[in-house]
């Protein structure tokens, strides 16, 4: 049989899924393994049990200085500024992204701007937004918002003016006025794709608040990482990593959740 | 008879490409006027100028004798050969879109009996097509021959004056066209339709019309194909079929007066 059909059922995938996975960390087990053998203190690549104590100290003795719980309130800071961003990122997307796509006045007059604020690296805007809104947390939520919004605007704005125009035609000879299209035709049909866009950028979401977290912060997962490689502390950043991953997972699944239960006309033909 | 559209002088034009030229037409209310002609001889562009999606160069077009706004308008309703529906609603949703448009400016939605009554009407509509058991499906769960069929309920809740079709059976199997047939032709009598059908299928242009338009290009300059373009060549009342007196039923014959 070629490749090419090759079907896999659904524990096959969960198994074939899980074995690169498996064999990496059984490859860092064994280097880890190795390199403590030969010196017992060895912080660059910890064993599993190094990392639990080092984490255990931050998941349940509270800071000396803070009195927090430093691992779970690294994680309130850093999902409270990615929500934060996301949101104001996703409603702007929606708001603009229908006008610009539905309107074709409002499309001629913004659309340049829009296209010319997402080709500039936001990164460098960074300074500009820590002058202007100071080091604080504004500043942080801005730079998510400048480094996804454009992107997001421009995608739904696009998914709507490739509606096909027969749609379009169609509802103004049911009598639709711009209003109605746009809240009835437009909107939901710019939801599943606004969804879509949330979980592409969530990917640079994240790197947006890790290089605004790393610059100027005092408590998030990004400030943490980059705060403990000065002792590298391995042992913390990459049970770190590997809880940054696994948020991005979750909230990656629950928005392709959320889209198939609300949306399910956009996924298929099995409702 | 008289005209319930005339063009006057239509030429529809794209840059320098003449696509249609000096198109000029009557047609009478009650008609089934079926157009075909040669693929890319501007018969979809004649449905889109009389639809108001696109406007022609030059010309003019009157309904009931008034300038046509150049714009989509409840009074025109379309069936084209794919995306009229909205993906995004199930049947009865799409049926009652036109309902709610008009009824609900603001939310375009409606709630209690003005719903429980626009419900009614959208079920009755979609009974008289074929879709009376289909209310809760999405479009992308039905067959094509049941997409047209509830566009055409969508479009004729409405009630339009003039009923626009796009090649609406060209995608469709043998079988389940000639189902299309009986009901268009039967919706047309029910209804007292006046219907203009562009199709490239010339024996359904002839079993379904009372007049069958044929546009093409009358002059050919094989140095600059685009410099001319279609026109009506042929223009054949067919005497055989005069649309039958037949009794309505009265809940969903077309006031001639206000329809809309
Ligand atoms: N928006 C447009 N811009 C430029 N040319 C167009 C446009 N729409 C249609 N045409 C051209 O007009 C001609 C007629 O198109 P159409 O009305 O779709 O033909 P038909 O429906 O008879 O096949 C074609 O040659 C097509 O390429
Ligand atoms: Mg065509």
């Amino acid at each position: 049989m070629r490749w090419v059909n090759r079907r896999i059922g659904r524990g096959n995938s969960i198994l074939l899924g899980a074995l690169p996975i498996l064999l990496l960390a059984l490859v860092y087990l064994v280097a880890a393994a190795g390199r403590h053998a030969a010196n017992p203190s060895d912080k660059i690549l910890p064993l599993p049990s190094g990392m639990a104590e080092a984490m255990a100290a931050l998941l349940f003795q509270p800071d000396p200085l803070s009195g927090t719980l430093i691992f779970w309130a690294d994680t309130f800071a850093s999902l409270q500024r990615l929500g934060l961003g996301l949101g104001v990122s996703t409603l702007s997307a929606l708001l603009v992204g229908l006008l610009l796509g539905v309107l074709p006045p409002v499309r001629a007059t913004f659309g340049p701007l829009v296209t010319g604020i997402a080709v500039i690296p936001p990164i460098a805007l960074l300074p500009i937004l820590f002058i202007a809104f100071g080091l604080g947390e504004t500043s942080k939520v801005m730079l998510i918002f400048i480094g996804i919004a454009p992107f997001m605007i421009r995608d739904v704005a696009a998914h709507i003016t490739a509606l096909p125009r027969e749609q379009i035609a169609k509802a103004q000879t049911l009598g639709a006025s711009s209003w109605q299209l746009m809240l009835r035709v437009a909107l939901p049909q710019a939801m599943p794709r606004l969804i879509q866009a949330v979980r592409l950028s969530l990917g640079p979401a994240w790197v947006f608040l890790i290089s605004a977290e790393a610059i100027a912060s005092d408590i998030g997962l990004g400030y943490r990482i980059f705060l403990v490689r000065r002792y590298l502390s391995m042992d913390i950043i990459l049970p770190y990593v590997a809880w940054i991953a696994l948020l991005a997972i979750v909230i990656d699944l629950m928005l392709s959740w959320t889209s198939r239960r609300l949306f399910p006309w956009a996924h298929g033909a099995n409702h | 008879m008289s005209a319930l559209l005339s063009l006057n002088n239509i030429w529809v034009e794209y840059g320098d490409k003449v696509v249609l030229e000096r198109v000029s037409l009557e047609i009478a209310a009650g008609s089934f006027v079926s157009i075909i002609g040669p693929s890319g001889a501007g018969k979809s562009s004649l449905l889109r100028i009389i639809l108001g999606q696109e406007t022609p160069t030059r010309g003019s077009i009157l309904l009931d004798g008034i300038p046509l706004k150049p714009e989509c308008g409840p009074d025109r309703g379309v069936v084209f050969q794919r995306y009229s529906v909205f993906p995004h609603l199930s049947v009865l949703g799409n049926t009652l879109f036109g309902l709610e448009c008009a009824q609900a400016p603001f939310t375009a939605r409606l709630f209690g009996a003005r719903r429980r009554a626009a419900m009614q009407e959208a079920e009755n509509m979609l009974a008289a097509v074929g879709l009376g058991d289909s209310l809760h499906l999405y479009p992308a769960q039905m067959s094509g021959g049941m997409q047209q069929r509830l566009a055409i309920a969508q479009a004729l809740i409405k009630r339009p004056r003039i009923l626009l079709l796009d090649e609406p059976f060209g995608a469709l199997d043998p079988g389940i066209k000639a189902d299309m047939h009986a009901l268009i032709t039967r919706l047309w009598t029910d209804y007292a339709l006046t219907v203009v059908m562009v199709t490239h299928d010339i024996r359904e242009a002839f079993t379904l019309g009372t007049r069958v338009l044929t546009l093409d290009k009358r002059r050919h300059d094989p140095h600059a194909p685009h410099r001319f373009g279609a026109t009506a060549v042929y223009d054949l009342p067919l005497t055989k079929r005069i649309s039958p007196p037949k009794e309505k039923d009265k809940s969903i014959t077309l006031d001639d007066i206000c329809n809309n």
